[in-house]
C-alpha cells in the first residue's frame, strides 16, 4: 500500500530534479521552461497526495490553479524566448552575459 | 456567507482596475492603432479613482469573497503607496516611452494588470489568493521587463527575471504545499490556528521556502542576483516600476503572511529574516560602491533598503510593523523623486544613464541637482529629511526587541551605503560640467518637486501620517 511519503518523496525528487536543472544547465534556455514545468507539476503532486490523505478538496482546486496559471507562465516565457532569440540569434545560456556585476 | 454586492464593495480599488483594463483592452482592439492615444491618459485615471475609492470608502475591516479576500487598514495603507507608485510610473514614463518609440497601448494595460495582481496579493489572506495575485503581477511584469522587445538588454532583462522569477514561484508553491498539507488548510488564520506554538518539521521547510519565494519578489539577498540586471536593462519607466510599486506589494505581503500565519512561532521566521535583512543590508551597501550605471546603482540601493525595511519586521512586534510601513512610504516617495530625477537625464533627445553623465549638473540644471541632491541625502538617511526618520523607526523598534547587533549593523551598513549617494552629490556639485541634459518633461519636474517636498513635510508634520501607519499595523495584529 502507498503512503504520503511515497508521494512526497517523488515530489521532492522531481522539485530537486527540476531546481538542478534550472542551476546547472549550462546550453539552452529551453531546458530551463522544462525544469520550471517539472517544478510546477511536483507541487502539485504534492498538492494531490496531500487533498487525497486529508480528504479535503482545497488541495486539488489549488492544484487545478496551478495548472491553469503554468501554461500562461509557459506561453510567456516562450513568447519571450523568441524577443531574445530575434535580437542575440542564440538562446544559449552561456550567451546570456551582455550585464554583470 | 455575504452578498455579493457587498464584496464588490469592499474590494471596489481591485473591481475598477480589472473592469477598466477589459474595457481599455476592448477599446484599443476596436480602435486598431499600435501606438499610445489616450490609453496612458485613462489608465492613468482608473488609478486615481481606485486610490480615491480607498481614501473615500468605508474603513470598516470585512473578510470577503468567502474569506480569500481581506479589505483592513494594513491593505488600505499598501493599497494606496502600490496605486501611487503605479499612477506616478505612468506619469512619469510616458514622454521617456514616447521618445524611445514604445508607447504602446499595451504599457499602461499590463500597468493596470500587475498593479491588480499587487492589491489582490496585498488583500490575500490564504496561500491560493496569494499564488494568484503573485502571478498576475509577475506575469505582466515578465512582458513589461521586455518592453523594449527590439532592445537585446531589455529582452535579456525579460528573460533573466523570467527565468529567475518562475523558479522563484515554484519555491514557494513547494513551500505552500507543505504548509497545506501539514496545517490541513490554506487560510492564514486555519494555518496559524493549526500549528500552535510548536510546528513540525514539515511546516518549517514551508515556511522556509515560503519566504525564499517572497524575499526574491523583495529582492532580498540571496535572492537579489536578478536586480541590478533588470533595473539596468528594462526601460527606465519599467524601472521605475519595479522599484516602487512592487516592492510595495511584496513587502506588504510578506508582512502578512509572517504575522497573521505563523504568529506562534516568532523565533522560527525572525531568524530567517534578520538573515535576510544583515545580507541586504550589507551587500547593498558595499555592491553598489563600484557601479557606474545610475540605475544598476539604484537596483542595489533598493536591495540595502530592503534589508532596513526589514530590520523592522524582524522585531516582530506592531511597532516594528509601523515602521516597516513608515519606511517603505518614505522609500517611495525617494524612489519616485530619484526616478524622475533619472528619467530626466537626456543629450540631445538619447538617453544617458551613467554617473558621470550628472557631473556638474549643478551648473547646467541647478533644479533637477538640488532635488536630486536632497533625495541623495534623504536615501543615506541624514536628518531632517524623511530618509533619516524612516531608519529611526525601524532601528529603534530593533532596540526595544532586544535585536542590537542587528541594529548596530545596520547603522553600521548605512553608514556605508550613505558614501555612494554622497558620492552623487558630490559630482554633481564639484566635477567639471559634462554636456547639458535637454529640458526635462514637465511631468518629471513636477514630480521631483513634489517628493522633494513630502521628504521635507514629514520632518515639519509627521502627524497624520504616523497615525495612520500605526493604525495600519494595529488592524494586522
Amino acid at each position: 500500500m502507498l503512503s504520503l511519503t511515497h508521494f512526497l518523496t517523488v515530489a521532492a525528487i522531481l522539485f530537486t530534479l527540476g531546481i538542478a536543472g534550472i542551476i546547472l544547465n549550462r546550453k539552452n534556455i529551453i531546458v530551463v521552461l522544462m525544469s520550471v514545468e517539472l517544478i510546477l507539476l511536483s507541487v502539485n503532486i504534492n498538492l494531490v497526495a496531500f487533498s487525497s490523505f486529508l480528504g479535503d478538496l482545497t488541495g486539488q482546486i489549488f492544484a487545478l490553479f496551478i495548472l491553469t496559471v503554468a501554461a500562461a507562465e509557459a506561453a510567456i516565457g516562450l513568447a519571450i524566448l523568441v524577443t531574445y532569440y530575434r535580437n542575440r540569434g542564440s538562446i544559449a545560456v552561456e550567451d546570456i552575459n551582455l550585464m554583470k556585476g | 456567507m455575504e452578498s455579493l454586492s457587498v464584496a464588490i464593495a469592499h474590494s471596489l480599488p481591485e473591481a475598477i482596475l480589472a473592469v477598466g483594463a477589459l474595457v481599455l483592452v476592448l477599446y484599443c482592439a476596436i480602435r486598431g492603432k499600435d501606438s499610445d492615444g489616450p490609453t496612458t491618459e485613462i489608465a492613468v485615471g482608473l488609478l486615481g479613482a481606485a486610490i480615491l475609492s480607498i481614501l473615500l470608502g468605508a474603513k470598516t475591516e470585512a473578510l470577503v469573497f468567502d474569506g480569500a479576500f481581506i479589505d483592513d487598514a494594513f491593505g488600505r495603507f499598501m493599497k494606496v503607496l502600490t496605486l501611487s507608485g503605479a499612477l506616478v510610473t505612468l506619469v512619469m514614463g510616458q514622454d521617456f516611452l514616447t521618445r524611445e518609440k514604445i508607447d504602446k497601448f499595451e504599457f499602461p494595460i499590463l500597468v493596470l494588470l500587475s498593479t491588480l495582481g499587487m492589491l489582490m496579493l496585498i488583500s490575500a489572506t490564504g496561500l491560493i489568493a496569494l499564488y494568484l495575485g503573485l502571478e498576475l503581477m509577475s506575469l505582466s511584469l515578465y512582458v513589461i521587463a521586455a518592453f523594449h522587445r527590439d532592445n537585446v538588454r531589455a529582452s535579456e532583462a525579460g528573460l533573466k527575471y523570467f527565468v529567475l522569477g518562475a523558479m522563484s514561484s515554484g519555491m514557494l508553491l513547494y513551500g505552500a504545499s507543505l504548509l497545506y498539507g501539514f496545517a490541513g488548510t490554506v487560510s492564514f488564520a486555519g494555518i496559524a490556528q493549526a500549528i500552535g506554538s510548536t510546528p513540525s518539521i514539515g511546516v518549517l521547510f514551508g515556511l522556509v521556502f515560503l519566504m525564499a519565494g517572497l524575499a526574491f519578489k523583495i529582492s532580498a539577498v540571496p535572492f537579489h542576483m536578478w536586480t541590478p540586471d533588470v533595473y539596468e536593462g528594462a526601460p527606465t519607466p519599467v524601472t521605475t516600476y519595479f522599484a516602487s510599486a512592487t516592492k510595495m506589494a511584496a513587502i506588504a505581503v510578506t508582512l502578512r503572511v509572517t504575522v497573521t500565519a505563523f504568529p506562534g512561532i516568532v523565533p522560527q521566521w525572525q531568524q530567517i529574516i534578520v538573515f535576510l535583512s544583515i545580507m541586504s543590508m550589507v551587500l547593498g551597501g558595499f555592491a553598489a560602491i563600484g557601479q557606474a550605471n545610475i540605475k544598476r546603482l539604484m537596483a542595489y540601493s533598493s536591495i540595502g533598503h530592503m534589508g532596513f525595511a526589514l530590520v523592522g519586521l524582524a522585531a516582530g512586534t506592531e511597532q516594528g510593523v509601523a515602521g516597516v510601513l513608515v519606511y517603505m512610504a518614505i522609500y517611495l516617495v525617494m524612489t519616485l523623486g530619484t526616478f524622475a530625477a533619472i528619467l530626466s537625464m537626456r543629450i540631445d533627445g538619447k538617453n544617458v544613464e551613467t554617473i558621470s553623465d550628472l557631473a556638474g549638473l549643478a551648473r547646467t540644471d541647478g533644479v533637477t541637482a538640488f532635488f536630486l541632491a536632497m533625495m541623495m541625502f534623504s536615501l543615506a538617511g541624514i536628518p531632517p529629511l524623511a530618509g533619516f526618520f524612516a531608519k529611526w523607526y525601524v532601528f529603534s523598534a530593533a532596540i526595544q526587541a532586544q535585536l542590537y547587533p542587528l541594529a548596530v549593523i545596520g547603522v553600521l551598513a548605512s553608514a556605508v551605503a550613505a558614501y555612494y549617494y554622497l558620492r552623487i552629490v558630490k559630482i554633481m556639485y564639484f566635477d567639471e560640467p559634462a554636456p547639458a541634459f535637454d529640458k526635462p518633461a514637465f511631468a518629471l519636474r513636477a514630480v521631483l518637486a513634489v517628493t522633494g517636498v513630502l521628504v521635507l513635510l514629514l520632518f515639519a508634520y509627521p502627524g497624520p501620517f504616523i497615525t495612520a501607519s500605526t493604525a495600519a499595523a494595529k488592524s494586522l495584529f
